[in-house]
């Protein structure tokens, strides 16, 4: 067996690659959510003058790469890696941000898990000796995914309780090797999970058989249990995700799941109207790297499980009447 | 968990409809459009000669109605609350249509606006010809006009 994997689908990074810097963008609405005070910017709106939000979302996610390379005056050429991936139809935002920095360019699709598949693979290409620096980064925009997975902004359509509503925002991060910043320690890599649920406009329940999955899984590999973490951050179940993953769990009979948080249902307060909560590439990325970092930072979390979890149907599988496949990808943090 | 396990599980835990409220709102909304459609049309059989030409001059009304209230953003508002009762009267229909337009504008005025302005109406208008040249065929049958 590869000296780095333990269990089935974890791999460990014996060399402690770190987040060594980071960036976190949000929209307005994100802006006046409970977890405010956690993210670096907040815009005051969300057309930032560009034409069209695709060009809004682009902008925002080169934003805040060029904000982490100023955290601690990175320069392009110190990066071995840029690792990044959006929402849009052949991850366009990213595609379009990477031709500015002439860094070798990864773009990567996990639907809103996308952040932690490049957060795992970046610490992959540490571990094995691949990089020194990684860039990893991600956008989305409410705007941009609305239209392009749903209906035209401005149409008559009524939302149910089980809507997400698309984060608007973007994150950078700089992985590598320092003295200081949250050390990554193991990334489970999931398998795509596909229960038949075709109600795309119920996401949370067909995402939450994907985040049950790698989660145990990496449970069993690491022989840890959710009391091993200060936190279990899921990413985008929403409030219905959430239940479901707690019945799934609770039916297996795992303690601790006072340990259970979620991006999605979080990032949003109960006045805002987003339905079930937040999604979107953004919306574990923000919620990680403001939110979670904060808390290993302060001192207030020890150890931190990320569990990102994504819906990869696309507008034509939806609409050909096919079940929504999901994934979750797992990462784990110290401070 | 077997797949048909787990969509009865999710079945089991949906978060409820509010369906009367729904049901409530949409008759007040699409009552509150409709009977300013009547205001209209009373207007209209003041000043027009005949009852085709003041149905016609309410329509050409509440489509322009529709569509400022789209253009400004307040017509999904009013669709997140009155659902059915926003979307059905003509008001909705000048909706699909404006919202689609606005929405692809940016990818061009004709193969953005021009071309995609009728996807989400498109299917109205094919079942409306539809529906109107059947009904047209069974009473041309009935009343034994061939």
């Amino acid at each position: 067996m590869a000296s780095n994997r333990i269990g089935s689908q974890t791999v460990t990074f014996s060399k402690g690659p770190r987040i060594t810097s980071s960036y976190t963008i949000v929209g307005p609405m994100e802006g006046k959510g409970p977890y405010a005070l956690d993210f670096d910017q907040i815009l005051p709106d969300d057309v930032l003058g560009q034409k069209t939000p695709e060009k809004t979302e682009r902008l925002m996610l080169e934003m805040a790469i060029e904000k982490t390379l100023q955290q601690k005056g990175t320069k392009l050429e110190d990066l071995q890696f840029l690792i990044a991936g959006d929402l849009m139809n052949q991850i366009i935002s990213s595609t379009f941000a990477a031709r500015t920095y002439s860094a070798p360019y990864l773009g990567i699709y996990g639907a809103c898990s996308t952040f932690a598949q490049a957060l795992g693979l970046g610490a992959v290409l540490l571990q094995g000796d691949f990089a020194e620096q990684v860039l990893i980064g991600t956008a989305s925009h409410y705007q941009t995914a609305e239209r392009q997975f749903r209906y035209p902004i401005e149409l008559n359509v009524q939302h149910i309780a089980s809507n997400h509503h698309t984060v608007t925002g973007a994150a950078a991060a700089i992985l590598g090797f320092a003295d200081q910043g949250p050390r990554i320690t193991h990334a489970t890599f999931g398998h795509v999970v596909d229960m038949g649920i075709k109600d795309a406009l119920d996401m949370g329940s067909a995402m939450a058989p994907a985040a049950f999955a790698t989660l145990t899984q990496h449970l069993k590999d690491t022989d840890r249990s959710l009391e091993d973490y200060d936190i279990v951050l899921t990413g985008d179940l929403g409030k219905q995700g959430r239940k479901m993953l707690r019945l799934l769990l609770t039916k297996e009979d795992y303690a601790g799941l006072d340990r259970l948080q979620d991006g999605g249902s979080q990032i949003y307060g109960d006045g805002q109207k987003t339905g079930a909560g937040g999604s979107g590439t953004a919306c574990i990325a923000v919620m990680t790297l403001g939110y979670g970092l904060n808390l290993l930072k302060s001192a207030k979390a020890q150890r931190i499980l990320v569990v990102a979890t994504g819906a990869l149907q696309s507008t034509v599988s939806v609409s050909q009447g096919e079940s929504i496949p999901c994934i979750a990808h797992a990462i784990a943090l110290e401070a | 968990m077997k797949p048909q396990e787990y969509q009865e599980l999710v079945k089991e835990n949906s978060p409820p409809r509010p369906l009367l409220r729904n049901t409530l709102w949409a008759f007040f909304v699409g009552g509150i459009i409709s009977a300013l459609g009547q205001v209209v049309l009373d207007v209209a059989q003041g000043a027009e000669r005949t009852k085709a030409e003041a149905a016609a001059v309410t329509l050409a009304v509440m489509i322009f109605v529709g569509t400022v209230l789209t253009a400004f953003g307040i017509y999904d508002e009013l669709a997140e609350k009155g659902g059915a009762g926003a979307a059905i009267p003509i008001t909705g229909f000048a909706n699909t249509v404006t919202a689609a337009a606005m929405e692809f504008r940016r990818e061009g005025f004709l193969l953005g606006m021009a071309a995609k302005m009728f996807v989400i109406a498109g299917p109205v208008i094919v079942f409306g010809i539809l529906s109107g040249f059947l009904v047209a065929l069974a009473k041309a049958l009935i009343l034994g006009l061939f």
